[in-house]
């Protein structure tokens, strides 16, 4: 190969379509004859639903249909339980899934309970204002604590209480440990985290071609195959029927998962039912109630700890707000559960979570899923101890980070992937020490902080660590074909939301091929192209099904050198494939081109040799038996105005390691945009529920996303652990950088306002909210 | 598009969009945003929040950057409109296109074009804008991909492209 393209800052493929505004999301499919559909939702959070009165509605002009649960027939089913129980021993588990249209009582403000069908969306939801439907209000279940009271009203009527799920998780001894701590701190922490917002709603199309008997959807989800596996089989049609695409989507985050969500459901039913195509488009204020949140948990925990800054164990009882289904099952508190033990050596730990039922809009992954929660109780309590013995705040971090050596390591606790919580490598003292050396540490402390606190400012530092278990399997598959142009085309099961699939996993393949990136065409998220698979989420798409292109790659080049070695009658050690071609070694003259290989292996005529595979192509699959550990550092320095408590970030460092990188320009974006949403959550961004289940603040005016003025440049660097466990050595980064800004920034702002006593247990941090903690208001 | 007005009175428009004249009868509460896509076909406008805040819908309004969600098409009548389609092509983008792209200023590309358009009258009025002009100016647009930092890159770029541009030819009054 001429030159290595893995590893590589190569502007992205897909950008020129998406700059001119030519790449296709799924509300620029407007076919002809296309009626559109519009929800009415709940007002109330709690209901009994009394009557429904479709009358006058269906008697508007331009209305086609209008529908409830009873008029889905068998066709009205709860949804799938998408993630079953997990394997741990004696959990408790309680699944209710979402329904695609709500019968007989509602469960949360925003929940679908009629569908109406017209010419257009302003007609369908002019009809909306003509349906009378009688909703007897029952008390809403907000509170997490409250929601387990024995006088709660209960969600599922059909269980004793609302509890969704318990789960103890622990290993080694706390009981012991905490007899021996020279220290014992236990508080307890909130932590509130925000929802995806994508600047894209979601969106669904659904046409049936009756004459070819053949469904395609256009779905903005980050699953197009489990999606299209659920679909046929609820629509009774077989999986080579329907087709599910995911074009260009506005982002992900984790919402637009495989969810099943009641718009997808019903979409290509009505598309069925009335012979016309359907689309459906989430509107913004749809989209605060019902697409899925992710929100609070509430952590009791405890950290023993020796008085040289050892810590002993970890004893954590957290409640998840499940909100009214559970249908992605325990992920996000069993990310919580094992994120927690960080990259830090916690020999005893005992662990429980309960999950409760509320009346709020349903909680599934969503950036980080959960392991923030973790990281911020750990983080936290590190910090507490720190500052109660006396010990430096990086330096009891030091004293407790698991050493190179200590890897593969497996906790013995059942991970979100049901495998046991392995490490499979890690590195953490060089990413730390890196972070501390940027940031000027030692420095500010000593000299920056107290000449600027002498200036009246008050400023502060923060440096937290985490670990992410990233590219988890089951497995992705690939599928690579030289075609006899030469180009290569490269087809994916996964879904893209703005990763940069097309240029990376190009760049896999190229590396192997000889050919230039801009030759590699890559397909993500189409059925029809690709039709095994899981999809992007949890970090995972550069491991899982980036190591399926690499893979693929081998094999088509083996198929390349084995022809080329027939038609140049060279041997195959003496052969290269660089430019497009294969070259016989050190005999320029002597070269065939890729496309003029892949002619002959697919010939017209006579005889091929047993066992002959026609086309240069080949299609693998990867599965890693365990995921692989991504690690890092953050730091950052903060200034708050302590009249108006805005916090102002001075600086930000980001120190991080995801193994081998494919394409540092597209890591750096994923780590800035991490950055920024984990600011937002810190800072900003908080879902408010009033005490009825009324969702207060759903529209971008209310609900704050972080402007360009309010993130900082992010400075970000790497060091590189590759992975063990996969050929390209790779670790997941997309959530990464989200993960710990919360209990940095809670860390930075106490610094900077250095007041005794003042703790920071919580995460989101208004400028209100730090004014009480400051002012001693509503402390706790 | 002729039943999806079933009913409902319609007016005639008549809007110059990108430099070609477009006659519709449409209904007065049609915005601005869905007559450009759904009416004209011209779906690189993307639409994100329909209450003004996003910028994702943002073109240009007789040389101003304005918010298509918060127009009804007809407000535009004997307007000139200016969307992204009127930039570059993948094979020639604009030189802020191209700053974006190599800066890696976008990542999903859903808020892109409202940025570009946002960007274009700003660029045009500030030649060498520092950091914090840049990060005011994009205040208006919503990202919830890039954390803004390559966006910033993008435009100190473009700018200086642009000032290259200029310097090299003094009588070009800046592109078109």
């Amino acid at each position: 190969m001429s030159t290595r393209l893995f590893g590589k800052r190569i502007p992205r493929q897909e950008d020129a379509r998406l700059l001119t505004g030519r790449a296709l999301f799924v509300d620029d499919v407007d076919l002809p004859d296309a009626l559109h559909v519009a929800f009415l939702r709940s007002d109330f959070a709690h209901a009994n639903i009394l009557s429904i009165d479709t009358a006058t509605a269906a008697a508007r002009p331009g209305v086609h249909g209008v529908f409830t649960a009873d008029s889905l027939g068998d066709y009205w089913q709860p949804g799938p339980l998408l993630v079953p129980p997990p394997p741990i021993d004696g959990i408790e588990f309680h699944p209710r899934t979402q329904v695609p249209l709500a019968r007989g009582k509602v469960r949360h403000t925003g929940e679908a309970i009629v569908a109406v069908v017209a010419e257009s969306r302003y007609l369908a939801e002019d009809a909306l204002a003509d349906l009378y439907v009688d909703l007897d209000p029952l008390p809403a279940v907000v509170d997490l604590e409250g929601a387990l009271a024995d006088d709660a009203a209960r969600l599922h009527e059909d269980l004793p209480s609302n509890l969704a799920a318990r789960a103890f998780q622990g290993k080694g001894d706390y009981d012991t440990a905490r007899r021996e701590a020279d220290l014992v701190l236990g508080r307890r922490f909130h932590y509130d985290h925000g929802i995806a917002a994508s600047m894209e709603n979601r969106g669904v199309v659904a046409h049936w071609d009756e004459r070819l008997e053949q469904m395609t959807i256009w779905d903005t989800t980050q699953a197009p195959i489990p999606i299209r596996n659920g679909l046929a089989a609820m629509l009774g049609l077989a999986e080579s029927q329907v087709q599910v695409i995911a074009p260009f989507i506005g982002g992900g985050f984790g919402p637009k998962i495989m969810m099943y969500y009641p718009e997808e459901v019903l979409v290509p039913w009505l598309a069925m039912r009335l012979g016309r195509p359907i689309k459906w488009i989430e509107d913004r204020q749809e989209n605060f109630f019902a697409t899925t949140h992710e929100r609070a948990q509430i952590h009791d925990a405890e950290l023993a700890i020796r008085s040289d800054g050892k810590i002993l164990g970890v004893q954590d009882r957290f409640l998840h707000d499940s909100g009214a289904y559970s249908p992605y099952g325990l992920t996000v508190p069993i990310n919580s559960q094992c994120t927690l033990l960080g990259p830090y050596d916690i020999p005893n730990y005992s662990s429980e979570f309960r999950c409760v039922y509320t009346t709020k809009t349903l909680v599934t992954p969503y950036r980080g899923a959960g392991r923030q929660h973790g990281v911020f109780v750990i983080e936290r309590l590190l910090d507490l101890a720190a500052r109660e013995l006396g010990i430096d705040r990086v330096e009891i971090r030091r004293r407790n980070l698991l050493p190179p050596d200590a890897f593969p390591l497996d906790h013995g606790i059942i991970y979100q992937d049901f495998t046991s919580l392995t490490y499979d490598s890690g590195n953490y003292l060089p990413a730390l020490e890196k972070a501390v050396e940027t940031i000027g540490y030692e420095q500010f402390l000593a000299e920056e902080q107290p000449r600027l606190r002498r200036e009246g400012k008050a400023v502060g530092i923060g440096l937290v660590n985490y670990v992410e278990g990233t590219g988890i399997g089951p497995y992705e598959g690939a599928r690579v074909t030289v075609g006899a142009s030469g180009k290569v085309n490269v087809a994916t099961g996964v879904g893209t939301q703005g990763q940069g699939h097309f240029t990376s996993f190009a760049q896999v393949v190229a590396e192997q091929l000889g050919v230039e990136v801009s030759d590699v065409r890559v397909t993500t998220g189409d059925t029809r192209e690709f039709p095994w698979g899981t999809g992007t989420f949890a970090s995972r798409g550069a491991v899982v099904a980036g190591n399926a292109c690499h893979a693929a790659a081998l094999e088509v080049r083996k198929k390349i050198l084995k022809l080329a070695s027939e038609v140049l009658e060279a041997a195959e050690e003496d052969l290269e494939i660089r430019d497009g071609k294969v070259f016989v070694r050190g005999v320029p003259t002597s070269a065939v081109s890729l496309g003029e290989l892949a002619i002959r292996a697919n010939p017209m005529r006579g005889a091929v040799a047993p066992g002959t595979e026609p086309g240069l192509e080949a299609t693998t699959y990867f599965g890693p038996d365990h995921g692989s550990t991504a690690s890092g550092t953050h730091a950052m320095i903060v200034e708050v105005d302590t009249e108006t408590f805005t916090v102002e970030i001075k600086r930000y460092v980001v120190v991080h390691d995801c193994g081998k990188v494919i394409n540092p320009m597209i890591l750096d974006g994923q780590m800035h945009g991490g950055v920024a949403q984990g600011i937002g959550n810190a800072f900003f961004e908080q879902i408010l529920y009033d005490e009825d289940g009324q969702l207060l603040n759903a529209s971008f005016m209310d609900y704050l996303l972080p402007t360009a003025t309010d993130v900082p440049t992010i400075e970000t660097d790497h060091v590189e652990t590759p992975a063990p466990l996969n050929p390209l050595g790779v670790k997941g980064a997309g959530e990464a950088g989200a993960i710990p800004v919360g209990p940095l920034f809670a860390q930075a702002v106490e610094d900077a306002l250095h007041r005794p006593g003042l703790e920071i247990l919580e995460i989101p941090l208004s400028p209100n909210r730090l004014f009480e903690l400051f002012h001693g208001e509503e402390q706790e | 598009m002729t039943d999806s007005h079933a009913g409902q009175p319609t007016h005639d428009v008549t809007v110059e969009v990108n430099g070609r004249r477009e006659q519709r009868a449409v209904p007065a509460r049609l915005l601005l945003s869905d007559f450009l896509r759904h009416e004209l076909g011209l779906t690189g406008t993307h639409v994100g929040c329909e209450h003004g805040v996003c910028g994702a819908c943002t073109v240009l309004v007789d040389g101003e950057a304005v918010r298509s969600c918060l127009l009804f098409a007809v407000q535009a009548d004997g307007a000139e409109v200016t969307t992204v389609e009127s930039l570059g092509t993948p094979e020639n983008l604009h030189p802020l296109q191209e700053a974006f792209r190599a800066t890696h200023g976008l990542q999903c590309g859903f808020c892109t074009p409202g940025f570009l358009m946002s960007l274009l009258p700003f660029l045009e009025e500030n030649s060498d804008p520092s950091e914090t002009e840049i990060r005011e100016a994009l205040s208006g647009n919503l990202c919830r991909c890039t954390g803004y930092q390559n966006i910033v890159e993008a435009v100190r770029e473009a700018a200086r492209a642009a000032r290259e541009a200029a310097d090299a030819t003094p009588l070009s009054g800046g592109r078109s």
